[in-house]
């Protein structure tokens, strides 16, 4: 694949593991967060932790869309589908997230709700158009990188008068989050969660920009490189960050050149802006309740908010007891300090979100990881 | 012309319940249909069963039912995969197919020139194979409780002699082979739903592959394992060959033919083709010692020709796929948990 595999290739990466391993001090460990969960699936799927020192770890971030997102949120999303007969449109990713008692979109759907699987917000439309006398609802969920398509779907909603589409937004925004991580911690988590410095995700900094970590990076003194997600790209931005650390630098440094520019995608910051504006705050599993990290809808389309238009929730959301999502989001367990994990909780039955999306932290040890840590699976087991 | 001497409308009519009524619609549309496409000697027979002697030796019996949509697509429809997909798992056993039976379910309302299609191609296909449909089935169930057409296919057929193939016969130190490259039937199945509407020239592999399968054991009979790797693709076929034999699997990244518009289409949506179906291809696992002439022999097929060795089965207590990466690590090939589901962003 052209273009493609040109970032995947073996020998170069070989070359980026050898300088990897020569800039790294034997003497120091380095705690690396990635906070997008597509950097997770990346450095899986390729075996990116195949070729890095001993000395390098990886900390997942709580960069994962469907993970991150309340059981409250999700149980709302269901309520919708059952209770007041919507079509709901969801991506795939977020069909099998387990709410409260279980209940996720999969089986409201099987129970005969009526929820459909989309790839973009373009099919969410169509299907508004196409079904004039039902009520459509767009389940809007994902980082910076979905929230452009979300606003194009309402302005193109009210410029063609599609009284019966909606969207229940449930944005959220990562520089937030990762001031969250540094600047907050859980007190569970202190002299837990050790984060040297961050790969921050590219697809995000495409619309932002590099601008937004500045303040933070030097607020807390911790180095960001915004990474591509192809394999090499994180390689390289293992590399920058570690030399950010042995030079006690703590910049924002651009490994996405080819897409990412420091003042990032201007017309989608101001479509979005449009649109959609801050919440006060916004609940997210693991982080708990985080000033400024979501978005909401503007008043001015709120013939579009599926909030304003329907009333949900009143019920009482529970998470799975002993479920670790919420630590492992921080950073402050590994999938495989749980007990559920592999478990009672696999892919098959998750407990939790992470679990579920190919981008949660224990989706992918259970994928493409468990063979590291195969006895301690087996201890749970038995 | 007496009224029973009237065809079925092909160009305009559809199904109705009639059709299933046991009366004279559904007479007609057997007469005018089923037989006239599929026509054989056993068929002609019209009995409710058909009637025929077995040669000696062990038989096998597969049956298969087959939902898809869409119905029609670049490659195929469900006729022809109906034809194919029965007549792979026998073979798949190292049988050679004999008979096939055909059982469909019929939505009220699904046009007939779109069932005519459909039956056509499923004649096409089972005559290109040399295997007839012997007998068959039809039932209308009311519009809104089917899909269209569901079409169940059995099929029989007998293995030669000192062949016995079962997944329990994978060993360390045997070889994986693979028929051609990956992920074309699913690619060409999502290409062509309407929701995605994404152009492209993929088309499914759907095809018969018992000569390929009798050409292979001519050349080795010892051949251990032969899996068509459908659902859930070439990983949920080895990790399911891998726990029936107790035995872990070593792939390599770089040796899995993959067409590179496939390729393309996978990681535009986000989807791994070692997960996606296939429809015409087939796993092989014999001793390394046969690996190389099994390879010359596959690929003197016209379904082999790009057949290639991609691991090797080794020890390993927890049964698990494992894959060098193109990239130069390894990691686990899983199961999946349902459907492969396209990720957020």
């Amino acid at each position: 694949m052209k273009y493609v595999d040109e970032f995947r290739d073996r020998d170069l990466a070989a070359t980026l593991a050898k300088a990897i391993r020569k800039e790294a001090d034997p003497a120091r460990h380095y705690y690396l967060m990635e906070f997008c969960g597509g950097h997770t699936h990346a450095i899986f799927r390729y075996g990116v932790q195949d070729l890095m020192p001993d000395n390098v770890t990886f900390v997942h971030g709580p960069g994962c869309p469907v993970c991150v997102l309340p059981v409250r949120r999700l149980d709302d999303a269901v309520e919708l589908a059952e209770r007041h007969n919507v079509i709901l449109c969801t991506y795939g990713d977020m069909m099998r997230v387990p709410g409260t008692k279980q209940r996720s979109l999969i089986r409201a759907k099987a129970d005969g709700a009526d929820v459909r699987m989309i790839y973009s917000t373009a099919d969410a439309l169509k299907i508004a158009r196409d079904n004039p006398d039902r009520e459509v609802v767009f389940f809007a969920i994902g980082f910076e990188t979905t929230t452009p398509p979300t606003a194009v779907a309402i302005r193109q909603a009210e410029a063609e008068g599609l009284s019966n589409f909606s969207v229940f937004c449930n944005h959220v925004l990562t520089p937030a989050a990762i001031g969250h991580v540094l600047g907050s911690p859980d007190p569970r988590d202190l002299e837990k969660v050790r984060i040297d410095g961050f790969l921050g995700p590219s697809h995000v900094s495409a619309v932002i920009g590099s601008k937004p970590y500045e303040a933070g990076a030097e607020l807390y003194r911790k180095p960001v490189v915004i990474a591509g997600f192809e394999p090499l790209d994180v390689m390289q931005s293992v590399l920058m960050l570690i030399r950010q650390i042995n030079e006690g630098r703590y910049e924002v440094e651009n490994q996405y050149t080819r897409v990412v520019t420091r003042e990032g995608n201007r017309k989608a910051q101001d479509l979005v802006a449009s649109v959609l504006e801050l919440r006060r705050e916004f609940e997210w599993r693991g982080l708990g309740s985080v000033p400024d990290s979501g978005l909401k809808i503007r008043e001015r389309y709120a013939a579009f908010d599926a909030e304003k238009k329907f009333e949900v929730s009143a019920k009482v959301s529970r998470e799975v007891k002993s479920c670790e999502c919420p630590a492992i989001l921080r950073g402050a367990k590994k999938p495989t300090d749980c007990k559920l994990f592999g478990t009672v909780c696999t892919p098959e039955s998750p407990m939790g979100s992470c679990m579920v999306s190919s981008e949660g932290a224990c989706a992918a040890y259970w994928s493409y990881g468990r063979f590291r840590t195969p006895a301690k699976a087996e201890e749970a087991v038995a | 012309m007496n009224k029973m001497d009237e065809t079925v409308s092909f160009r305009t009519g559809s199904v109705d319940m009639t059709h299933g009524g046991g009366g004279r619609a559904m007479a007609e549309l057997i007469r005018d249909l089923f037989h006239r496409h599929l026509s054989n000697p056993i068929l002609d027979q019209g009995h409710d069963a058909a009637l025929f002697g077995v040669p000696a030796g062990r038989l096998v019996l597969s049956t298969d039912g087959h939902v898809i949509s869409p119905l029609f697509f670049p490659g195929g429809d469900i006729g022809s995969l109906a034809v194919h997909g029965t007549m792979n798992d026998v073979a798949m056993a190292g049988a050679r197919p004999l008979y096939l039976t055909a059982g469909f379910i019929l939505e009220e309302g699904f046009p007939l020139a779109d069932l005519e299609r459909i039956v056509m191609s499923m004649a096409r296909a089972a005559d290109e194979a040399g295997v007839p449909i012997v007998t068959g089935d039809t039932k209308v169930v009311e519009k809104g409780k089917g899909d269209g057409v569901f079409i169940t296919t059995t099929g029989l057929g007998v293995v030669p002699d000192g062949v016995h193939i079962a997944a329990e016969k994978a060993r360390p130190g045997q070889a994986i082979l693979l028929s051609g490259s990956i992920g074309d039937h699913g690619v060409a199945i999502l290409s062509s739903r309407e929701n995605l509407e994404f152009e492209t020239v993929i088309r499914s592999d759907s095809a018969a592959l018992h000569t390929l399968v009798a050409d292979m054991i001519h050349e080795v009979p010892g051949i251990s394992v032969l899996r068509d790797p459908t659902r859930g693709g070439l990983a949920a076929t080895l990790n399911e060959i891998a726990r029936a034999a107790g035995t872990g699997m070593l792939l390599d990244e770089a040796a899995i033919p993959v067409k590179p518009d496939v390729a393309a289409a996978c990681e535009l949506l986000g989807l791994d083709p070692l997960y996606v179906a296939n429809e015409g291809k087939l796993i092989c696992l014999c001793e390394a010692a046969d690996a190389e002439r099994l390879l010359a022999v596959m690929r003197r097929h016209p379904h082999g020709a790009d057949a290639a060795l991609i691991g090797e089965v080794v020890e390993d207590d927890n049964a698990l796929v494992r894959m060098r990466t193109g990239f130069g690590g390894q990691r686990v090939v899983d199961w999946l948990a349902g459907e492969q589901l396209p990720r957020i962003c």
